[in-house]
């Protein structure tokens, strides 16, 4: 590949306790389109935004053409932003003025083009866009889809050299969908802009891109063309762009281990603003591992259920590892996390575990060890303590068939 | 060593406070400047300039032309049972203009504009800010101040003069109403009092008063639509209900606070 036209660097942002971006790189090629995917609430838009200089990096740099955007003298960034255009999740619409007026203001206020060659570009590009009779409508009384319509007219009217969607397709029935996508791809191809789109519509955007970007918990975790994409074995990529768990994690309703870790910080935040104390509880299934993989599938997606069934809903209950559930009980002390762990032996001692029967020579064991979270220690450091402290609390075993009798 | 303590976070409670608000009006100073220089820097805005003429200048004139005659008519009516004691009621038509073009005038001018277009300012551009239309300009290469706050200033800064002149004119034609056409003052002597005693330094003053309470009100108005977004009291429409009291509530209390410090300057 050429040189990149977008290159972003270690780029990173907060607000306030909330890390959004924690080290982004990604390039961006010219003429080619380029999606960024990913989780919802991932840092997607600020992503576009801070490539248009709507919001400002904590830190990290941003090239252009190799030039750093945040070094740049007016007078360049001006040059530059006239090149780009950005189409915002929420059509940004300006509510007090018509359709027409709303696609023309770009070219009334930033080229000093005639009245009826404004005229004519902006009726072009309605034209295009099947936005027919509603020049003199305002944006209220419009449909969604309609509106998203005439924000993407908008911010194509001036004929963008790189052009920012985000999400141009949410809420719009399929067919419009499909409408926008094709239109996209089709003017990249005629006018051969660079295009950079947030979008969730997998596997559409495949067909639209030239080069997919998937980035997770605020980095980048995929670079590449939507075939590598499409052929990674990365479990993390795979469960995003497939929609479904990963096997290893395929239990009910059971977090993410990076969900588990964020849990525990916000947690840890919550403790040092003098918020009463919370425990965690490390389950281990001892010798799950010599078993075979689907049979220790089974067990633990039974046992999570029944160790999920006893909890409150303000715990979260996650996997650590393979043979690892952990689980984070806010407002509890030691004493009365040892008593949910007590709950818990009892609870699963009641219950058949159904494998034990089909396989008799079964025999496995569960752990509980406990740690009270104490200011300024770490995850790790809270198992280490939770490991130390574990003691067997079920034991399994296929029922002895002289007992059944 | 509790009181101590207690002292100290006292003091320095303050300070933030202190600090905020110099910081505040730091900010509020570079906004107006920025947003008054925009208004000669090309584009030129003549039209959104005539717009917003209209709609702060010319759409008050109903409410300036209400309260004006009501205002003078008070005068008349209160100046008279005062002057009356006195002997002097021939001296009304003094009172009453002197106290329209100096003072009442140019102040309850800007407190009806606060009312009809300054709270109309505020939520205007507050709402631009929450749905993003202001960021969708800066994404055009337009300069967000220089489209939405300049046209405004230049505006205010016409009709703030204007709408002070017809309320002082039509308030002493409230005071002649009552005094002379209900009370029985002569209508030579009220109007001759009216011309004998106001001195051109009276009408400077007050035009110079309705030109600061121009800047105050706009600038606030829009300072505080145009930062909705950085408001912790509440967020989205919330939010857009605080800026716009607070634009109210901030600059109708400048406009008296200014006034009290020019009247000291030009007295």
């Amino acid at each position: 590949m050429n040189s990149p036209l977008i290159q972003l660097k270690e780029i990173k942002k907060s607000f306030g306790d909330n890390h959004v971006l924690n080290g982004i790189d990604l390039s961006i090629y010219q003429g080619k389109v380029t999606t960024i995917i990913g989780k919802s609430g991932g840092g997607k838009s600020v992503l576009l935004k801070i490539i248009i200089g709507l919001i400002r990096p904590d830190s990290g740099s941003i090239l252009f053409q190799g030039q750093p955007l945040l070094e740049m003298k007016k007078k360049k960034r001006s040059a530059l932003k006239k090149k780009i255009s950005y189409m915002f999740q929420g059509s940004a619409l300006f509510d007090s003025m018509t359709v027409f007026e709303n696609i023309a203001l770009p070219l009334k206020e930033t080229t000093s083009l005639p009245a009826d060659r404004i005229r004519k570009r902006v009726n072009g590009k309605m034209e295009q866009l099947d936005l027919y009779m509603i020049n003199n409508k305002y944006p209220s009384q419009l449909s969604g889809g309609m509106q998203k319509r005439v924000a993407l007219a908008r911010a194509l009217v001036t004929d963008p050299e790189i052009v920012l969607f985000d999400e141009p397709t949410t809420g719009l029935d399929p067919i419009r969908k499909n409408a926008v996508h094709m239109m996209i791809s089709d003017y990249q191809k005629k006018y051969g802009f660079t295009g950079v789109i947030v979008s969730h519509e997998i596997p559409d955007v495949f067909y639209l891109s030239q080069q997919i970007i998937m980035i997770n918990e605020g980095k980048t975790l995929f670079q590449g063309t939507p075939e590598e994409i499409q052929q990674t074995s990365d479990p993390a990529i795979k469960e995003f762009i497939y929609g479904f768990e990963k096997e290893t994690n395929g239990l009910v309703g059971i977090a993410l281990p990076l969900q588990g870790e964020k849990r525990f910080e916000e947690k840890m935040a919550k403790l040092k603003h003098r918020q009463p104390a919370f425990s965690l509880v490390l389950l281990t299934l001892q010798n799950l591992d010599e078993l075979n993989r689907k049979v220790s599938q089974n067990i633990l997606r039974k046992i999570v259920l029944l160790i999920k069934n006893s909890l409150r809903t303000t715990d979260t209950c996650f996997r650590y590892k393979s043979n690892r559930i952990i689980l984070i009980l806010p407002n509890t002390n030691e004493y009365r996390a040892r008593m949910t762990c007590f709950r818990l032996s009892n609870k699963i001692n009641d219950r058949e575990i159904s494998e034990t029967k089909q396989n008799p020579s079964l025999c496995f064991s569960l752990a509980a060890g406990v740690a009270e979270i104490k200011e300024n220690s770490s995850l790790e450091q809270a198992i280490t303590v939770a490991e130390s402290r574990q003691n067997i609390i079920c034991n399994f075993r296929a029922p002895n068939p002289e007992e059944e009798l | 060593m509790l009181l101590l303590d207690a002292g100290k976070n006292l003091l320095a409670g303050l300070g933030r406070a202190a600090i905020f608000q110099i910081q505040e009006m730091g900010r509020i100073a570079i906004f107006f400047f920025k947003g008054f220089f925009l208004i000669f820097s090309f584009p030129l805005q003549p039209f959104k300039i005539i717009e917003q003429t209209y709609f702060i200048g010319m759409k008050s004139i109903f409410v300036i032309c209400l309260t004006s005659t009501f205002t003078g008519m008070v005068l008349g009516l209160q100046g008279y049972y005062t002057l009356v004691k006195f002997g002097s009621e021939g001296m009304l038509g003094s009172a009453v203009a002197l106290s329209l073009i100096r003072e009442m005038g140019p102040v309850l001018t800007a407190i009806m504009v606060i009312g009809r277009a300054g709270s109309a300012m505020a939520a205007e551009i507050g709402i631009m800010r929450i749905s993003e239309q202001i960021d969708a300009l800066e994404t055009m290469d337009i300069n967000p101040l220089q489209f939405l706050v300049s046209p405004r200033i230049a505006a205010s800064l016409v009709s703030f003069p204007l709408l002070t002149a017809l309320f002082d004119v039509i308030g002493i034609y409230g005071g002649y109403l009552t005094g002379s056409v209900l009370l029985g003052i002569g209508k030579g002597i009220y109007f001759s009092r009216v011309e004998s005693s106001v001195q051109m330094e009276d009408i400077t003053g007050g035009f110079i008063k309705s030109i600061v309470f121009a800047i105050v009100v706009v600038t606030i108005c829009c300072f505080r639509g145009y930062f909705t977004h950085t408001r912790t009291e509440g967020f989205g429409a919330k939010g857009v209900s605080f800026s716009t009291t607070s634009a109210v509530v901030v600059s109708s209390v400048l406009v008296l606070v200014t006034d009290y410090i020019l009247t000291s300057f030009l007295l």
